[in-house]
């Protein structure tokens, strides 16, 4: 994509749309990735209602993968995992690992 | 029609701001504006214009709130003076930035320490590098035309910036003198209605202000904020030749006063601008040709304009009622560059005067004016920057 020049620049810093976080990929900042084990999971949605993105996609009520393009790797979602008979279905594992 | 009233300086700019009726004032206290404030606050109690004010607890909120109402959409004024604008300083490079009009007068006075509440240009000459238009005026009429002119050039689509109104403190601000008015349809008239660029309270285009830009376009966003400063001195010439139509009261970029075929000259900002003029009467009484320079637009700065017109000089002072400590006065570093790109150019000396409200007195413009002459006869320059009337 070219960047664009001073002279295509608005007036002021301001941005002329709404929702254009969804443009910028901060997948990148992530140091620790959360993978889900399904087998653990039992669809509380806990992930889906503490990650402070929008990095945990639910389709029809059951969620599913990552998406590891906005997730930044905080670990909230693994520390909210209630699991199954003390297993979590969140576990964060280095990157590069 | 306009009407011949004898006001001070901070009730003839408070009437200008009533004229307007903005949408938005950011109100805080601090001599030697307060009285301005009081006067625009006692207007929207006794419901002569509509503007909400919003009281705030320190000029940082002032500014801020300003910032927030300006973005959402409104037309903002508020105004303050020394440690109240040294206060605004990190919200006057965001009003800036993300090219806000915001307009507000500057009552200059003297910063701490040590403390001090009498006019000097301290205050406004450490908001030089914020981004904002700078206006000086001499007296309370120009501090008044000032002010009305200034919607006019901050809000034009090309430049929609922030702009200050500077006059003298005390000097200025309360002395009353003799001023006309000019009728309030008029003004509504002259400043009309205001216009959004990019409101936030347009919720059908959802925007955000202040986004986090690193290096791949910070560079590019402050070219672009010098190239619209580029532009403010022809709109400020536009404006002035509209207002001169309806006032009669005409004003350029600066006011050159017997300049034309002087050898020697001052230039000096705001009301010792006054004092000076008649020493100068006085020496061209006596046969010497003297002159006077009075910036009136000091950012952006007019540079190649005022190298011209003292092109033909032979010897100037720059009078600063300013310091920048260890370095030369602020007036004189703009002067000094300017004149350095002339082939020819006048011998350059600084003066420091009437800091923290020292009376700038007839006899120290004569004995200014009297060291040029000798300058100018081919005497030499001693020391390039100098204290005077200062005690021994």
């Amino acid at each position: 994509m070219k960047q664009k020049g001073w002279k295509d620049l608005p007036a002021g810093s301001v941005v002329l749309e709404g929702g254009s976080a969804v443009k910028f990929k901060t997948g990148s900042w992530r140091a620790f990735r959360p993978v889900w084990k399904e087998e653990n999971c039992i669809q509380c949605l806990f992930c889906w209602v503490y990650c402070p993105d929008m990095a945990v996609k639910v389709k029809d009520g059951k969620r599913g993968e990552f998406d590891y393009d906005f997730c930044k790797g905080c670990g909230i979602c693994e520390l909210e995992c209630p699991g199954k008979k003390g297993k979590k279905a969140i576990v964060m594992v280095e990157e590069g690992k | 029609m306009s009407k011949v009233v004898a006001v001070t300086g901070n009730e003839a700019v408070a009437n200008a701001l009533r004229q307007v009726n903005p949408d938005v004032c950011g109100i805080y206290p601090i001599t030697p504006q307060t009285d301005m404030m009081q006067r625009y606050a006692s207007f929207i109690s006794d419901g002569k214009v509509d503007t909400e004010a919003v009281l705030v607890e320190s000029e940082h909120s002032s500014m801020s709130a300003c910032i927030g109402a300006s973005a959402a959409g409104g037309r903002v004024v508020t105004a303050t003076s020394s440690q109240g604008l040294a206060l605004m300083w990190e919200m006057l490079h965001i009003a800036s930035g993300d090219r806000l009009p915001i307009i507000m007068p500057v009552v200059n006075r003297a910063l701490s320490a040590p403390l001090n509440i009498h006019g000097d240009h301290s205050d406004a000459m450490g908001a030089r590098d914020t981004g904002w238009i700078q206006i000086w005026s001499e007296n309370g009429q120009e501090a008044y035309d000032n002010t009305i002119q200034a919607f006019r050039i901050g809000e034009h689509m090309d430049i929609r910036l922030p702009v200050m109104v500077c006059m003298d403190g005390f000097i200025i601000s309360h002395s009353i003198e003799r001023l006309e008015y000019l009728e309030d349809a008029e003004v509504k008239n002259f400043v009309g209605e205001f216009k959004n660029l990019y409101p936030l309270l347009d919720l059908d285009k959802p925007k955000s202000y202040g986004p986090l830009i690193l290096a791949d376009l910070y560079h590019e966003y402050k070219r672009a904020q010098h190239e619209v400063m580029l532009k403010v001195k022809d709109i400020v010439l536009e404006v002035a030749k509209d207002f001169e139509k309806m006032s009669g009261r005409k004003y350029g970029l600066f006011e050159s006063y017997m300049l034309d075929d002087a050898d020697i000259a001052l230039v000096i900002l705001n009301s010792a601008a006054g004092t000076s003029k008649d020493v100068i009467d006085d020496f061209r009484a006596r046969g010497i040709k003297a002159g006077l320079l009075k910036p009136r637009l000091f950012r952006p700065f007019p540079y190649e304009e005022v190298a011209d017109a003292l092109r033909n000089t032979k010897a100037v002072c720059v009078m600063d009622r300013a310091d920048s400590f260890g370095g030369y006065g602020p007036l004189f570093m703009e002067i000094s560059s300017a004149l350095y790109q002339l082939q020819k150019r006048p011998a350059l000396i600084n003066k420091i005067y009437g800091l923290g409200g020292r009376d700038y007195l007839p006899s120290h413009a004569e004995l200014v004016l009297n060291e040029l002459n000798e300058i100018a006869r081919g005497g030499n320059v001693g020391l390039v920057k100098e204290y005077i009337a200062v005690k021994e």
